[in-house]
């Protein structure tokens, strides 16, 4: 019987909704049973919110100060300790998984599935490749399957469960070539999470500048809206790498996106295929993004955005 | 200090992606193949830190067939003192090509190793973290800085959160990220010298390596595609079709 270890993003006191979307690639492994690892300094507010996510039946809190920041080198030998009792361990394909999750693997000695978008059975997964421009169907050898999950394809698994906290003691001996230093946001925390927003604003180039970016943030509010950029966007300066939406960024499904002065690179496009619904506003009337879009509008984005603002009262 | 970069041949980011109609992969004959575009990140990140006077060598490093070795002699014609290629005919996936450079790692000593964060054609993002492991070295991924100061290494990374900075002890693996750097552009005197760089060729039973069981991939398709959908002519048009989708008050 097929038993799912997943392991928990938080920051310490908040879960992060990539977790309840990992549940929800778990559910159609159909496992007997579906466990999640929290991995802190103290936890004990993430493992609450982890144990009242539906289907699942253990939280499993591994308290040490050394997991105060999430570094790879001193998770991954924790996870490895109780990872035999398992038939797949997975991790949402966000930077955290995507840093922690081959780590496990490579010491187990299995291969690890990226970017699992569709579970045909326990060990058959559908994964894009290409940039999203083709997917491939995999099959798993024998052994424990490793995966990282991408989020965008999975729905925030319901509360509504009540599953038992069990407080783990892994005794595994800690690497200490490794230094947490600091971490720092762009600012914005006050937003919506771009990963888990309903709906977001994006700017690209065609923003111009960092200071005219202040559009995008006001119309975003007006909304309750997060904000997103294209990589252009961040290479000039314009906004923080948080913001990045695309294959090297974020990729997202919100109900509604909102692109202005973004041409659509492919790899932009590949951040927001899952959206609901794509709002495209571009000056220029051959850009590919108006290829994607459900609606679609020439004209300054400037104006268009005064206009709207306008409209919204 | 000797630094490995790992370099990749894929097919070329402009090219359009075409599913080859029987599911068996994707059209790569006859199709531009280039260095992955993050490896040339990583090699001028290894070339910047040999010309600050903190290595003294660049080794390129690559995995696959005999046309592998145009990737290396552009890897080579940018500034990598030499290459290594550890041929094969067969597809390599990550925790084999872990494998691989743990044992070149065992040969060479690096005390520095750096990648590019995913190949462009897989999009795994798995064999630098996988080399860490296996050597028992720190890691730090999607790099957008990374400063040596004697034997560690300060490396500033790409986070959902923000930028996240650790500290870690050399020998250690480094995978980069886009704003790490710039790459040069190659001069033609370059490809000239490149030529005359030495290409050591090995095979994966020299090095002594186990192939890993693998991942098999049963078929390919074409992902779905988004319909276009309308133009309007005004805001009032689009903001009418939001409301009308419940998607804005």
């Amino acid at each position: 019987m097929n038993k799912v270890l997943v392991i928990a993003e938080h920051d310490g006191s908040n879960l992060n909704g990539s977790t309840a979307r990992a549940v929800s690639c778990a559910k159609d492994i159909k496992a007997e049973s579906i466990d999640i690892v929290v991995l802190a300094a103290d936890g004990s507010s993430v493992a609450e919110q982890a144990s009242a996510i539906a289907g699942v039946n253990k939280v499993i809190l591994v308290q040490n100060p050394t997991n105060e920041h999430p570094v790879a080198a001193f998770l991954a030998p924790q996870i490895e300790a109780i990872a035999s009792d398992y038939t797949h361990v997975l991790a949402p394909s966000t930077t955290f998984g995507k840093d922690l999750a081959p780590r496990i693997a490579a010491h187990l000695g299995v291969p690890q599935i990226s970017d699992i978008m569709r579970v045909e059975s326990a060990t058959i997964f559908d994964r894009p490749v290409y940039a999203g421009n083709a997917i491939i169907t995999v099959e798993a050898p024998a052994g424990i399957i490793v995966g990282t999950v991408r989020t965008a394809s999975y729905p925030v698994a319901e509360n509504g469960g009540s599953a038992s906290v069990e407080k783990r003691e892994v005794s595994v001996e800690l690497p200490s070539h490794t230094r947490f230093v600091s971490v720092s946001s762009g600012g914005g925390e006050e937003r919506p999470d771009l990963q888990a927003a309903a709906t977001v604003v994006s700017g690209g180039r065609g923003v111009g500048s960092e200071e005219n970016f202040k559009v995008i943030y006001s119309l975003a509010d007006k909304l309750g809206a997060a904000v997103g950029a294209s990589r252009a966007a961040v290479d000039a300066g314009f906004i923080p790498n948080d913001h990045q939406v695309g294959q090297t960024g974020k990729i997202i499904a919100p109900d509604l996106y909102m692109a202005f002065g973004i041409s659509g690179a492919i790899q932009h496009l590949a951040g927001i295929k899952d959206a609901g619904t794509i709002v495209a506003v571009n000056k220029d009337a051959d850009a590919p993004i108006f290829e994607v879009a459900d609606f679609g509008l020439v004209g300054d984005l400037f104006q268009v955005i005064e206009d709207l603002e306008k409209a919204l009262g | 200090m000797k630094i490995i970069v790992g370099v990749k041949r894929v097919v070329d980011y402009n090219v359009r992606i075409q599913v080859k109609p029987d599911g068996s992969g994707v059209v790569t004959d006859g199709v531009k193949m280039s260095l992955n575009p993050f490896d040339e990140i990583a090699i001028e990140e290894a070339l910047r830190i040999k010309e600050s006077g903190k290595a003294e060598e660049v080794i390129a490093v690559t995995i696959g067939a005999k046309a592998c070795q145009e990737q290396l002699r552009t890897a080579l014609a940018m500034g990598a003192d030499r290459a290594i290629h550890v041929e094969t005919d067969e597809q390599i996936q990550p925790l084999t090509a872990a494998r691989i450079f743990k044992a070149l790692c065992d040969k060479e000593a690096p005390k520095l190793v750096i990648f590019g964060k995913q190949a462009i054609d897989d999009d795994n993002s798995q064999t630098a973290q996988m080399l860490a492991a296996l050597s028992h070295w720190p890691q730090a991924t999607f790099a957008s800085e990374v400063i040596i100061e004697g034997d560690t290494a300060n490396v500033t990374r790409e986070v959902d959160a923000g930028l996240e900075t650790l500290s870690v002890d050399l020998p250690a693996v480094v995978s980069a990220d886009l704003r790490l750097n710039e790459p040069r552009y190659v001069k033609l005197p370059d490809i000239m010298k490149a030529k005359r760089k030495p290409i050591d060729t090995v095979s994966i039973s020299d090095l002594g390596v186990e192939m890993a069981a693998g991942i098999k991939v049963l078929k390919t398709t074409a992902p779905a595609k988004r319909q276009a959908g309308i133009m309007v002519e005004t805001v009032e048009q689009l903001v009418v079709a939001l409301k009308e989708k419940g998607l804005i008050k």
